[in-house]
């Protein structure tokens, strides 16, 4: 059976290596200073649709992101990675956009792109953190939705079975199609970038990125549709202006605090073995390890 | 998130040699691909953006994945179930990677599904991958038995495996026996031709890395009561068909993930590669000199990590109150870590890029003949790559354990322990030197272009290439360990005794090295100015090497060989 798969993903600033400019004054991402990548549960999702497409020939990815015009760079990514095209939905008033504007536009773009058998994306993006967006498009879009997804079982028969990867063990859940998936970065880690698609895909672009290219390089792109990745606004999607962008936007950031933990107290520990097990499970379990 | 191309600007410095401009032009026919393959290159510099790319795809995999697997995979090693092989669980998820990645079957054809790599470009995603495991370097770099496949069987054969090796299947070249070790003529295992053309292979082979691979290139003999070299044929050995079973792996002192394997062939089906009684004499020494130039670039890449991890310590590590990379003793050590790496490195790329443009020329001599001029050409580089491969392998190998040498005593009490990479790069190393012809044998092989004067030559062009005012002293001191290499040549070819000239051979195939890389140093820091500080280096350790081997060759006597000669 071959399938539509939706993967959504976020060019994101590198939080994993924060310099002290990372910050602006006014307490937002200084995006200039950090390099933009390929938010990593993303790609942990990107993973399971192309375990799914491996299953199931004939099944298409199709890698739907919101941002700037250059975030077709993740697409590229994507495409050397095993999927099939992609969507830019870029606007600039779309900018400014909170969790709840953002999964409205997504959900726009969804129906938009109409047939499709399942959405999956990252479980949350290292720069916001929130983990709203996935279970809001679901909520948008009326659709049923497995979070922390660990592991797609099994996919047939109109449901999908999803290993979930929750605090203190594992659940596995079965559900109806189509529906959204969010995966935990628990997940396999997502293949590589592959040699041969690095090469024929390279000159894929977006329509704003046209410019960039040789004419040699234009009519190549002319020639292979393959090449042309979708840039889609926000009229395009049909997205009533009153819920996007900083308009639909009802989250304001009030200000922003450094917290350093200041705890001082100290536990003396009796000399064994025991006492050793019992607080490195207490670390773990309040994930100061592990 | 380390990339260990990205990480290492002096790859890029080899790849964009103005060299390379020529033979990929070559290699692409005039990017006349681009027609036919969607993965073609347009041009010079979009097939150099195609290179760069896909290394930094083999530099992510190495600095991600392969490297921190090398110690686990270093500790659990391959083991033999029912007659098979399974590798250690993270050589098996390196192996997934490159094939996730497409990185097997780099330099082949499009044709058959290959990235039509040039031999520089593949040679560095070698370097880059001994520098992460040097033992799992072998089982990926094994892909290039597929050149002699692509070079002599018949186009069913090619069409049949080249595009399995493509996609991943690995290879293994059969070639040692229990009694044919660096004497292949030896070689016993029978060959025995059936009615249907096919043949059925009977005997043991040994010490074949990667023994149970899907594809094997195998010698045997095919001419019965034959006893030398003429007297063997290649064979291809397709897992499929069944026949050939793993009776036990070795236990070795290092690249302990790549499984070396005591083969039983019973009745072994297998079809001739090429033809008849050619198997030693013209394929193997082609196989054997695309697979030296593979052990000179697993040498470069452990010289590469020795030098890595010996900085890094000596950096950290404080003594009497400073960081002991402070101390003369230690830097000029690391020092001449670097000069040694990047001398090996210089002359492994020059050797490549003299390999490509020939084997390219013999591959469109199979589409229309060539002009006299490319005719010309071919031969001459073929000549220099002929001279330059044993010594890239024989030296760089013998820099890599040197420098695996150093890594350790860098590391000092430390470095004994098995708690740093040190130890285990140092046991990896020490093969280098052996494999696919020791350091001896490359001399065996390098002499005669010291007697028939091609290294000679190739040093006078050096020689004639203009550089920097700032650089010409070095290049003054070159000319003059040049006039005292070639003095100490006329001395040793003076002397009627076979015996006397394989004795000194050693010494002025090093002297040849020296000067060589000394040259291409100095022509490295023309290009970029990084380079000044090795080539500086590597010229005091030239001229030091030089010298004392020209002292002994001088002071020798012929008849002092007796002192020598042990019962």
């Amino acid at each position: 059976m071959s399938l539509n798969i939706i993967v959504l993903a976020k060019q994101v600033p590198d939080t994993r290596n924060v310099g002290k400019d990372a910050m602006k004054e006014d307490g937002t991402i200084n995006r200039a200073a950090l390099p933009a990548i390929f938010n990593p549960e993303d790609l942990n999702a990107l993973e399971q649709a192309l375990h799914l497409k491996d299953a199931n020939p004939g099944s298409t990815i199709t890698l739907l992101t919101m941002g700037l015009p250059r975030a077709a760079e993740i697409i590229r990514e994507a495409i050397y990675r095993g999927a099939d095209s992609g969507i830019v939905l870029t606007d600039r008033v779309l900018g400014g956009a909170d969790t709840l504007a953002t999964s409205y536009s997504l959900a726009q773009a969804v129906k938009k792109f109409g047939n499709y058998d399942i959405i999956l994306g990252g479980r949350q993006a290292i720069d916001g953190d929130t983990a709203q967006v996935g279970p809001q498009i679901a909520e948008k879009l009326g659709i049923p939705q497995v979070t922390y997804a660990e592991e797609i079982l099994d996919l047939k028969d109109g449901f999908v079975t999803v290993k979930r990867r929750l605090e203190n063990g594992v659940e596995t859940v079965k559900a109806p199609l189509p529906c959204v998936v969010t995966v935990n970065g628990s997940a396999a880690d997502c293949r590589p970038r592959n040699a041969m698609r690095v090469q024929k895909y390279k000159f894929a672009v977006s329509p704003s990125e046209v410019a960039k290219l040789t004419d040699r390089q234009k009519e190549i792109v002319e020639n292979r549709p393959y090449l042309q990745l979708q840039e889609w606004g926000a009229a395009f999607v049909d997205a009533d202006p009153e819920q996007i962008g900083f308009a639909g936007s009802p989250t304001k950031v009030k200000s922003i605090e450094n917290v350093v933990f200041t705890a001082k107290e100290s536990r003396v520990l009796d000399d064994d073995d025991a006492a050793i097990e019992d607080l490195v499970k207490e670390l773990i379990a309040n994930h100061t390890i592990g | 998130m380390a990339n260990f191309y990205t990480d290492n600007p002096d790859l890029r410095h080899h790849l964009t040699h103005p060299l390379m401009e020529k033979i990929v032009a070559l290699k692409e026919r005039d990017y006349t691909d681009a027609e036919k393959y969607d993965y073609a290159p347009l041009d010079y510099a979009d097939a150099q953006d195609s290179y760069d790319k896909v290394l930094e795809i083999v530099g992510e995999i190495c600095g991600d994945i392969i490297a921190p697997n090398a110690e686990d995979v270093d500790h659990q090693g391959p083991r033999v179930e029912n007659g098979r092989v399974i590798y250690a669980d993270k050589t098996q998820e390196n192996l997934d990677a490159c094939r996730k990645a497409g990185l097997m079957g780099m330099a082949m054809p499009r044709r058959y599904g290959g990235l039509n790599f040039p031999i520089t470009p593949y040679i560095m995603a070698a370097d880059i991958v001994s520098r992460a495991d040097t033992g799992f370097e072998n089982l990926w770099g094994l892909q290039d038995c597929a050149e002699t496949i692509y070079e002599f069987a018949n186009e069913e054969q090619k069409q049949k495996f080249i595009p399995r090796v493509c996609q991943g299947e690995t290879m293994s070249m059969d070639l040692t026996e229990p009694d044919a070790g660096s004497d292949l003529q030896s070689v016993m295992l029978k060959a025995t031709e059936q009615p249907d053309g096919t043949w059925l292979l009977n005997g043991v082979k040994r010490f074949i890395t990667n023994g149970d691979s899907d594809i094997h290139l195998v010698l045997a003999r095919s001419e019965a009561g034959t006893k030398d070299g003429r007297g063997l044929s290649m064979f291809i050995y397709d897992k499929r068909d069944g026949g050939v079973n793993v009776r036990r792996i070795e236990n070795k002192m290092g690249i302990k993930g790549s499984p070396t394997c005591e083969l039983t062939y019973k009745n072994a089906k297998a079809v001739l590669c090429g033809n008849r009684r050619m198997g030693l004499i013209k394929y193997v020494m082609a196989l054997m000199n695309g697979a030296r130039l593979g052990i000179a670039a697993q040498s470069v890449g452990v010289s590469e990590l020795a030098y890595r991890e010996a900085l890094a310590y000596a950096r950290d590590r404080k003594q009497f109150g400073k960081a002991i990379i402070e101390f003369p003793a230690v830097y000029e050590m690391l020092s001449v870590m670097k000069a040694k790496l990047d001398a090996s490195r210089s002359l492994l790329y020059a050797c490549a890029r003299y390999v490509d443009i020939y084997k390219i020329y013999d591959d469109i001599a199979k589409e229309r003949s060539l002009t006299p001029e490319e005719r010309k050409e071919s031969k001459y580089y073929s000549r220099l790559a002929d001279a330059l491969t044993p010594l890239a392998k024989g030296l760089g190998s013998e820099y890599c354990n040197q420098n695996a040498y150093d890594c350790i005593q860098i590391h000092g009490g430390s470095g004994f322990m098995k708690d740093y990479a040190c130890e285990r790069l140092y046991r990896d190393a020490r093969i280098t030197s052996i494999y696919e012809g020791t350091t001896q044998l490359q001399v065996v092989a390098a002499i005669r272009h010291v007697t028939t004067g091609t290294y000679l030559s190739l040093i006078r062009e050096y020689e004639a290439e203009a550089v920097k005012p700032e650089l010409q002293s070095l290049k003054d001191r070159l000319i003059a360990m040049t006039a005292v290499y070639a003095e100490a040549v006329d001395k040793v070819g003076s002397v009627e005794d076979t015996a006397y000239g394989d004795f000194m051979a050693r010494r002025l195939v090093e002297m040849a090295g020296n000067i060589i890389m000394g040259h291409l140093l100095v022509l490295d820091a023309n290009r970029t100015d990084s380079f000044t500080r090795s080539a500086e280096v590597y010229c005091n350790i030239a001229q030091a090497e030089v010298t004392k081997h020209s002292e002994f060759i001088k002071n020798f006597a012929p008849a002092e060989i007796a002192a020598y000669k042990v019962d």
